[in-house]
């Protein structure tokens, strides 16, 4: 599970010119990682699955975490030893050397993660993290199912038009989720904040840092708009009568 | 007719179902005479499987996992009609449900999405919309007066004002904002805001069941509130009200607290010679649940409302102990996708119907949510030209000249 | 040969997807300035007529195997991982859609290259790539170096207008063996339409969208009055899809259908590029968002700074006010 900044929040470049201004984002869960947590959920619901949820070490991933067990899954590990911000594709090339050394772990039938990030410039974790551990990977996934002992997964893949598409993929694999079967359940406050006391999140160490971004960042800027709308102001009946005037003039009415 | 208070003694949470009647009041609830008042009077009656008299009964014979298991407390939208009308007084919307409601929330199989979104939304942002907890204040740009905020100005105050989310972020709140400023303005009030830091009071997350989200909103305003010297709270949110005033005490909160109806009505005196302009008018006043039937303000905004020239008072054919809730609390806010996939009648546009039979042009209330709420029901019910909202400061602000 | 533009040819059933036209036209651009050939890259089953389209690149190089009958990340990613390894093109474009999200991740992957993600624009700076790529939803963009000597960029819809790659001139085809291994991990088996006998959005002339801002299921209504007084039909962005408050068939946008409507009225639609790229083309597009910062008003023609909720009632009120 990554965090990403919250784009609620209004975002500011930082000082180099090149980054964001960390100091007034706000760390969010990555929306489809979300999605993914509730997929391994689901699936554990229907199978009895171990679910295991696993995130760097960042501001607000301890939440991120507790919450995750709190929803139902049953252990939590977090890398320690990395200071953000951490480029997507550093952030799989830490996870796949790391998810080997966490004990009693290997081998999973699963990988799940959001299939990509409002951040993902230079990676994604989902493909990326297969071909590190040399699994198959399926992408843009809305659904999966596994018959209990049956070394596969049908899954659900969307494409355009509200067409989809079903593939069979050989466990074990890693899935980029888009969105579960289901929008993320709700877990209560207060079973969040027991699990905080009565839950621990296992840590386990990064290793050395040696694969920077080959992506080199020439500045960062917000956008300007390649063009703007005609902003038309006034009360809603005002602006109505306005709108009223563009279609007329353009025929459709 | 007794009419329960609530001023409950007990550390917050020390009180469950489990417990409930080894206490005075759980042991009061066993002397439930099973007349149904309680059901005859619930605005939700007919869909109500489990009204209070029906908990009574189960909780007696300990054959509560029924009702728990149930979605059917949902709709219950705590207000304080069964409570109000208990020949035993009995502490039905304070004590009985919220605790039932609590174990049935956390039972949910799936918490309906618009009611999930408006919780993880005031755990994350401190409002229930989802909007940027630094945007909370921005109203204070277009209000017309000075407005400190402690967190920039931290000296002593006489009134803390608690804004609150719908008042601060919603449109029509953001009218109530205005109004409410340019009245302290024309009192002298010595009043500050909390600005960005405030959180939502969490009064009605905690009456759906989501009583950790309380207690984590409780926390982090306590917290802001010992930050910062003031005499008392005066609040724009009729559920914040209530908040302060039943919950916050057991946990410490030691503060008058005051809504700003009643606020403005002991100060009617100071008030009224700046009520100059007419404004001609047939007003009707809805009563708020929480202000009237739980803490019995029922006069205050009449007097306000009298005090208006130009404004002639009518009153619906339900009113005061008897008025009909919006549909707006426990939760109700966020249900309405719900109750709708249900077929339920939305409680707004009855009581709407209600209000436009007096012939009234103006609907007066007291609790933001009910501004939203019934101005949705006239456009639904198709009045929305015979018949405006207003709240009772708009009305007052707008009688105010320059 | 080593140093070439290549363009990775998306189709979907039957028909190249305009997307892959827009990459051409980059394509060529970039080529161009690097003085070197742009090729097309088809991977397919008996889909080698579609090269035909592909007239603005210099040449085609077609991959032809049963396991690429149908769109499936496993074979494709294979396939370009080969071609790459034994070419070592300076860039493979591919477009960012759902038909080749998965393959653009896993070819940067298994090929062990650089990859360059949500470009909205490409230019060659002296022997350099440069890209500006958007991020955190539309809200920042980021200018990057894309280094050599192969590099991945996925590629935004909009960067070019497709028209001009339609050429009338047949490329030349290379057919390249696939070299594919008999049993693949994934296995594509079959496609799941969605309901059939809803409205189709894109034979729409009017579609009022609506996005968050509508806020809940109820207030729907109030955009159907509105596509009712116009003579249209209501669509959605995907988060009032993922709510279950309007079938699959009504989403607009990477996940739905591409529109291109008369009018396009946007309410409570913030503007994400996954929306964006669905609508962009529409002749007259409208935007109400209460946000004055919403990147919808960088692609509308006329906007408005309100809630949606106010405004669509008042739009049909007019509406049917001027219709009589």
């Amino acid at each position: 599970m990554k965090m990403v900044p919250d784009i609620v929040e209004e975002l500011e470049v930082a000082a180099d010119g090149k980054s964001l201004d960390l100091e007034a984002a706000r760390p969010i869960v990555s929306e489809s990682d979300d999605h993914a947590l509730e997929q391994a959920l689901l699936l554990k619901d229907r199978l009895g699955a171990t679910v295991v949820a696993m995130g760097l070490e960042s501001p607000d991933i301890d939440d991120v975490l507790f919450t995750a067990v709190a929803k139902g899954a049953d252990r939590a590990v977090k890398v320690t030893g990395v200071e953000p911000p951490v480029p997507t594709s550093e952030v799989a090339a830490l996870l796949a050397a790391v998810i080997p050394a966490v004990p009693d772990l290997m081998p999973v039938d699963l990988v799940l993660t959001g299939c990509q990030a409002i951040d993902d410039l230079d990676g994604m974790v989902a493909p990326f993290l297969a071909e590190r551990l040399h699994i198959p990977y399926v992408g843009v996934v809305t659904g999966a199912e596994i018959k209990a002992g049956e070394a596969r997964a049908t899954v659900l893949k969307e494409y355009a038009g509200g067409v989809r598409a079903r593939y069979v993929v050989a466990l074990p694999a890693a899935l980029g989720v888009q969105a579960a079967e289901k929008p993320p359940r709700y877990v209560p406050v207060a079973k969040v904040r027991a699990t905080m006391k009565a839950a621990k999140i296992e840590t386990v160490d990064a290793p050395e840092r040696d694969a920077p971004s080959p992506l080199a960042v020439v500045r960062m800027t917000k956008p300007e708009a390649a063009g703007h709308a005609e902003m038309l102001e006034g009360g809603p009946d005002a602006v109505a009568a306005k709108v009223v005037e563009l279609l007329t003039a353009r025929g459709l009415l | 007719m007794a009419i329960a208070t609530t001023d409950l003694a007990g550390a917050p949470g020390e009180l469950t179902l489990d417990n409930l009647l080894g206490t005075p009041e759980g042991r009061e609830l066993l002397s439930c005479i099973q007349c149904g008042t309680c059901a005859g009077t619930c605005p939700y009656g007919e869909v109500m499987d489990y009204p209070p008299r029906r908990l009574i009964g189960l909780l007696r014979e300990g054959m509560l996992e029924e009702v728990l298991a149930s979605e059917s407390l949902l709709n219950c939208v705590t207000c304080y009609a069964c409570m109000a009308k208990c020949p035993r007084g009995l502490h039905l919307t304070d004590v009985l449900l919220p605790l039932v409601k609590e174990q049935v929330f956390v039972r949910l199989p799936e918490v309906p999405a618009e009611l999930q979104k408006a919780l993880a939304n005031t755990l994350r942002y401190g409002n229930p919309m989802g909007e940027s907890a630094r945007k909370r204040a921005a109203w204070m740009a277009t209000a017309g007066v000075p407005v400190r905020v402690l967190g920039q100005d931290p000296a002593p105050v006489d009134v803390l004002w608690f804004v609150e989310c719908y008042t601060a972020y919603h449109p029509r709140g953001q009218d109530n904002c205005r109004a409410t400023a340019k009245l302290f303005h024309v009192l002298g009030t010595d009043f500050a805001i909390l600005g960005n830091e405030e959180k939502c009071a969490g009064e009605c997350g905690r009456l759906v069941g989501e009583t950790g989200l309380f207690d984590a909103l409780a926390d982090a305003n306590l917290k802001l509130f010992g930050k910062y010297t003031f005499n008392r709270v005066v609040t724009s949110g009729a559920h914040a009200y209530d908040a302060f005033r039943h919950q916050y005490p057991a946990r410490g909160f030691t503060h008058p607290v005051e809504h700003t109806t009643p606020y403005f009505a002991r100060h009617l005196e100071a008030l009224k010679p700046r009520l100059t302009k007419k404004l001609g008018c047939t007003v009707t006043y809805h009563d708020a649940c929480v202000l009237g039937r739980h803490n019995g303000f029922y006069e205050e905004p009449r007097r306000l409302l009298q005090a208006i020239p130009g404004v002639k008072l009518v009153e619906m054919a339900h009113n005061r102990i008897n008025s009909m809730c919006c549909g707006g609390g426990g939760g109700g806010m966020w249900l309405d996708t719900y109750y709708k996939a249900k077929g339920y009648e939305r409680l707004a546009d009855r009581r709407v119907r209600e209000a436009v039979a007096t012939g009234a042009d103006v609907l007066a209330v007291s609790c933001p949510y009910e501004v939203s709420r019934f101005e949705d029901s006239l456009k639904v019910l198709g009045f929305e030209k015979k018949m405006v909202v207003r709240d009772v400061v708009e009305l007052l602000a707008e009688a105010v000249e320059a | 040969m080593a140093g070439d533009i290549w363009v990775l040819a998306e189709h979907w059933r039957g028909r190249l997807s305009d997307l892959t036209l827009e990459l051409l036209v980059l394509g060529r651009e970039l080529a161009g300035g690097l003085g070197v050939p742009l090729r097309a890259v088809l991977l397919g089953h008996g889909a080698k007529d579609l090269a035909k389209g592909l007239g603005a690149a210099d040449g085609v190089l077609a991959v032809d195997d049963p396991s690429l009958a149908e769109p499936n990340p496993e074979p494709c990613s294979r396939a370009l991982e080969a071609l790459l390894a034994a070419r070592a093109p300076r860039a493979l474009l591919v477009p960012w859609s759902n038909t080749s999200a998965d393959v653009l991740g896993l070819v940067a992957a298994r090929s062990k290259v650089p990859l360059a993600n949500f470009c909205r624009d490409v230019r060659v700076s002296g022997t350099d790539l440069e890209a500006r790529c958007v991020l955190y939803g539309g809200k920042m963009e980021v200018t990057v170096t894309v280094p050599g000597p192969t590099a991945v960029l996925g590629i935004l819809p909009g960067s070019r207008a497709s028209s001009g790659a339609k050429v009338d001139r047949a490329p030349a085809v290379e057919d390249v063996a696939a070299a594919l291994p008999a049993e693949l991990p994934v296995r594509f088996e079959a496609y799941v339409e969605p309901a059939a006998g809803d409205v189709d959005i894109t034979q729409q002339e009017v579609l009022v969208a609506v996005g968050r801002g509508i806020q809940t299921q109820d207030n729907i209504e109030l955009a159907e009055e509105l596509a009712g007084a116009l003579g249209g039909a209501v669509g959605a962005s995907r988060p009032v899809i993922d709510q279950g408050w309007l079938p699959l068939t009504r989403q607009v946008g990477k996940s739905g259908a591409t529109v291109k409507p008369k009018v396009y009225l946007a309410a409570g639609i913030s503007g994400a590029p996954e929306h964006v790229e669905g609508m962009k083309n529409a002749d007259l597009i409208i935007a109400i968002n209460t946000d004055p910062q919403a990147p919808i008003f960088g692609v509308a023609h006329y906007g408005i700074v309100g809630d949606a909720l106010d405004l669509l009632p008042a739009l049909t009120e007019a509406v049917k006010a001027k219709k009589g």
